[in-house]
């Protein structure tokens, strides 16, 4: 093997440290026993325990799951769709519009998004009485609305690289083209799903923006419960819960990964 | 009724066009492949064979004309509503299902009973040797095995008509080869009609027993190998056959089939016609390789003229040797063992005479 030189381990030391010394200490901290965050007393689970007996983060943990999830199924559906539209469907007027607009919400400030849902959500109440207020269900639909972007540019690539002849294969044994969907683009698609899912369910469980712009009273998400403790003075009991989510989320990428890994066998 | 459906060709294609864009893809084809034929599609990229294949399986529509398969017009129908099957250059077995699942995709998409599909899959693979591979996956067959697999996937739905695109481009020489004879074994042995896309002359030439040359979307000539070989319709299907020696003229005398043509430097050669040849016009005089003999007598008799033999190469059954005449016109000469010795074993660079059959030579206008 090639000896790598001084320099480049360096540079790859700082770079890591850059990005994960935080994320360490963050852990280390949250089993400290002193109520101060910043100072040091001794090792202890106390705020563990605390956090477990939290009534208003566990709720607001159920919550966040729960849009995560049914944003992301919804996103991943849509995305499969719009991808099918732009690579398979027959070409119609506005076709490359309509790539341009259904990334639109990877390129607005999501200042700007979350606004605009507020707005229509406010305007939709008042002339329809739906949603009669906003909570669970406005936030889901925000979501989706950029889950679904980043879905479609995921399964969309796969799509690209999907040969259409294996389609018109299926098609000359006999399959229509439902029966081919489902038979052939979908499962060679499936890891593009699975990963577009993910993602859609990461970047859900992450917003805090475009949330409380479109969140009402009592549906508040964690990011949310977070933000607004953090705000308060931060609580240990903070650190304690995002180590717990620093473990979930590297348990999610594991997996994922795994699974990649074993779909290109 | 029984007689009719006999008679009545397997395929039928009336005036069929197709553009892409500004490109005449397919231009006015009209073509009937008989019941029961090994049809080939043949002719250089470009030249619209692929297209016309995927227009008779439905993957593309044509602009205009008609496609009818055992007398039923299918131009409308989706290729998932023909009875035709398919066999791709890239094969296109699905990846994600096991060879044995792959051939059971069709029986499967037909509603086919459990124990119908497997004794029928089993079969099929059994017919190209792929007996014990049905657990294996696409990617770890090798080029060989994938091609008998993606054949089984079409052959097990028993259609009456098997088209195949490029079917052995894919494989090396030596499988190439190979595969070619089991190709039409198989067909002998299934009886159905196989309609076939390729640029090999050769291929063509040995599997096919029709062939139709194709060239810029429109079909050039439509005949039994043998019939392409030895009466091309023009220049250009004479040198996609083969090699062709062309002596270009005027044609001065037309008499039945014999025709004479007055090629400047070369004097008046004789050469014959099936018919179509008036006098006056511009034509070229081919003779094939083969039918070029050399010999030391000088020139003077019928389509005999001085020429120098430039290079001669030995290769096994025959000699192979490039003549230049008095005018620079290259000639490539065909001769075997007894035929050189004939002529006096000439070497390379002594003057010869080269002649050639006037039967055996034909006279191109187009």
């Amino acid at each position: 093997m090639r000896r790598r030189s001084g320099l480049a381990i360096t540079a790859l030391a700082f770079g890591y440290a850059f990005l994960y010394v935080p994320i360490a200490i963050l852990i280390v901290y949250s089993f400290n026993d002193s109520r101060l965050v910043t100072v040091w007393s001794h090792v202890s689970t106390r705020w563990y325990g605390e956090l477990l007996h939290n009534a208003q983060i566990g709720d607001a943990f159920f919550l966040s799951l729960r849009i995560a999830a049914v944003s992301a199924s919804a996103s991943v559906m849509l995305g499969t769709l719009a991808a099918l539209a732009m690579r398979r469907g027959r070409r119609f007027a506005g076709r490359s519009a309509f790539e341009v607009l259904v990334m639109m919400p990877l390129i607005l400030p999501e200042v700007l998004t979350g606004l605009s849902l507020l707005l229509l959500f406010v305007l939709l109440g008042n002339f329809f009485g739906w949603p009669s207020e906003r909570g669970a269900t406005t936030i889901t639909l925000a979501h989706i609305t950029f889950g679904m972007a980043y879905a479609t540019i995921v399964i969309r690539a796969r799509l690209s690289e999907l040969d259409p002849l294996l389609e018109e294969a299926a098609a000359d044994l006999g399959a229509t083209p439902v029966r081919t969907f489902w038979r052939v683009t979908l499962p060679l698609l499936m890891p593009a799903v699975l990963a577009a899912w993910l993602l859609a369910f990461t970047l859900s469980l992450d917003d805090v923006v475009i949330a409380s712009f479109v969140t009402g009273p009592g549906a508040s998400t964690l990011p949310i419960v977070i933000f607004s403790s953090v705000r308060l003075g931060v609580s240990p009991q903070i650190n304690a819960l995002a180590t717990l989510l620093v473990c979930a989320v590297a348990l999610i990428v594991g997996v994922a990964t795994l699974t990649l890994a074993r779909a290109k066998k | 009724m029984a007689a009719d459906a006999a008679a009545m060709p397997a395929i039928a294609v009336a005036g069929v066009s197709k553009r892409f864009g500004e490109v005449r893809a397919v231009d006015s084809v009209t073509l009937e492949i008989a019941r029961g034929e090994f049809f080939c599609l043949l002719g250089a990229s470009g030249s619209g064979k692929t297209t016309l294949l995927r227009m008779i399986a439905g993957f593309e529509q044509p602009d205009r004309g008609r496609i009818s398969i055992d007398g039923e017009d299918v131009t409308a129908a989706p290729p998932y509503r023909r009875p035709v099957n398919m066999m791709f250059q890239s094969y296109a077995l699905f990846p994600h299902l096991t060879v044995a699942r792959n051939v059971a995709f069709g029986l499967e998409e037909e509603g086919r009973p459990k124990a119908e599909i497997r004794t029928r899959v089993a079969a099929a693979l059994d017919l190209l040797d792929m007996g014990g591979l049905g657990g294996r996956k696409p990617h770890q067959l090798s080029g060989g095995q994938s091609q008998r697999a993606a054949l089984a996937r079409a052959l097990v739905k028993e259609p009456k008509i098997l088209l195949l695109d490029e079917p052995l481009a894919a494989l090396d020489k030596r499988l190439r080869e190979r595969a070619q004879g089991e190709l039409v074994a198989l067909r002998k042995r299934l009886g159905i009609t196989f309609v076939m896309v390729t640029h090999d002359q050769e291929e063509a030439m040995g599997m096919a027993s029709r062939i139709a040359l194709m060239r810029d979307g429109a079909v050039l000539q439509v005949g039994s190998p043998r019939d392409l070989y030895e009466n091309p319709v023009s220049r250009y299907a004479a040198e996609f056959f083969g090699t062709a020696n062309l002596f270009e003229g005027r044609v001065v005398r037309v008499n039945g089939p014999h025709v004479s043509v007055e090629c400047d430097t070369l004097g008046t050669l004789q050469a014959s016609c099936a018919g179509g040849v008036s006098p006056g016009s511009a034509a070229a005089v081919m003779a094939r390789p083969e039918h070029v003999t050399l010999s030391r007598a000088p020139a003077g008799e019928t389509n005999m003229l001085p020429a120098r033999l430039d290079s001669l190469s030995f290769l096994g059954s025959f000699y192979a040797g490039e003549v230049v005449l008095a005018q620079g016109q290259r000639v490539s000469a065909r001769l075997s063992p007894a035929e050189y010795a004939a002529a006096g074993a000439p070497n390379a660079g002594e003057e010869v005479s080269l002649s050639f059959s006037p039967q055996a030579a034909r006279v191109l206008t187009r």
